[in-house]
């Protein structure tokens, strides 16, 4: 079995990779990919712990089935968004949304 | 020694992460996306956490990536193919090395390679009654949280026909 260690590292690999596309991509649908991949992470990370602590216990779990539920709301929202932007403005590159910045 | 399934689950959610981010197509993109959730699902898995694991491929592939799939047909066009990045791309891919070797190095020189895997105790019928008792509140409260946002969503993607038609008249 793995250690906790590489659990650790492929969640930073996988947080690193959903940094970047926040970061480059501007295509909405993209953005919100990358902020799958980093709730993902983080989910990894939470259960990682939960099972390779001196005693396992299972706060970590349940904490990440709260985890998973936020961000299907959240993507419900995201994607609700995405298409009144798209109705807006018939484009969903965040580079096209001007009237909302200052 | 690490495991071969573990090296096999990290190439696989690894690499599709990274193709979900660049494919072109951006449909496909949404496939890779999910075959790297699917690793997750897995990783999962391998941590014992079966419950979890369940609930991930019930909620992310069932039901997100359905979502998702839906969306980039709804909205759709030929043109997002050709965005070009250039120079931010060579900034991005820098705070990613930045990162990932910065984090790297502190896991690695942490106290943390030094864990042994202690024998679960884990059964799922115990996520169940932490559920129901200690965190019930929150359970209502995360219902209540879903609940508002599929309301939300809704509102947010009405259709108002009634406004449409009369500025087709005026």
């Amino acid at each position: 079995m793995a250690a906790i260690v590489d659990y650790v590292i492929v969640s930073a690999i996988l947080l690193a990779i959903g940094i970047y596309g926040l970061t480059v991509k501007r295509n909405f649908i993209r953005m919100l990919f990358a902020i799958e991949i980093i709730i993902n992470a983080a989910n990894l990370n939470l259960v990682a712990f939960s099972r390779n602590l001196p005693i396992p216990n299972v706060t970590g779990q349940t904490l990440t089935l709260f985890s998973i539920a936020i961000a299907a709301a959240e993507v419900a929202v995201g994607l609700a968004l995405i298409i009144v932007a798209y109705r807006l403005y018939r484009e969903i590159d965040v580079k096209e949304f001007r009237s909302m910045s200052g | 020694m690490v495991d071969p399934a573990f090296i096999a689950v990290s190439v696989i959610t690894i690499g599709s992460a990274v193709v979900a981010l660049e494919f072109r197509e951006i449909i496909y993109g949404a496939i890779a996306l999910a075959i790297s959730l699917l690793g997750i699902a897995m990783y999962f898995v391998l941590l014992e956490a079966t419950f979890v694991a369940m609930f991930q491929i019930a909620v992310y592939i069932g039901a997100v990536i359905v979502l998702v799939i839906f969306t980039i047909m709804l909205v759709r066009r030929q043109a997002w193919m050709a965005v070009p990045e250039g120079k931010r791309k060579i900034m991005g891919v820098v705070i990613m090395f930045i990162t990932m070797v910065g984090l790297g190095a502190i896991f690695i020189t942490s106290g943390l390679t030094g864990w042994h895997v202690p024998e679960s105790t884990i059964t799922f019928t115990q996520i169940g009654e932490q559920m129901l008792t200690y965190y019930s509140p929150v359970l209502i409260a995360m219902a209540l949280t879903l609940a508002a946002a599929v309301i939300g969503a809704l509102v947010l993607a009405k259709v108002d026909l009634g406004a449409k038609v009369d500025g087709g008249n005026s």
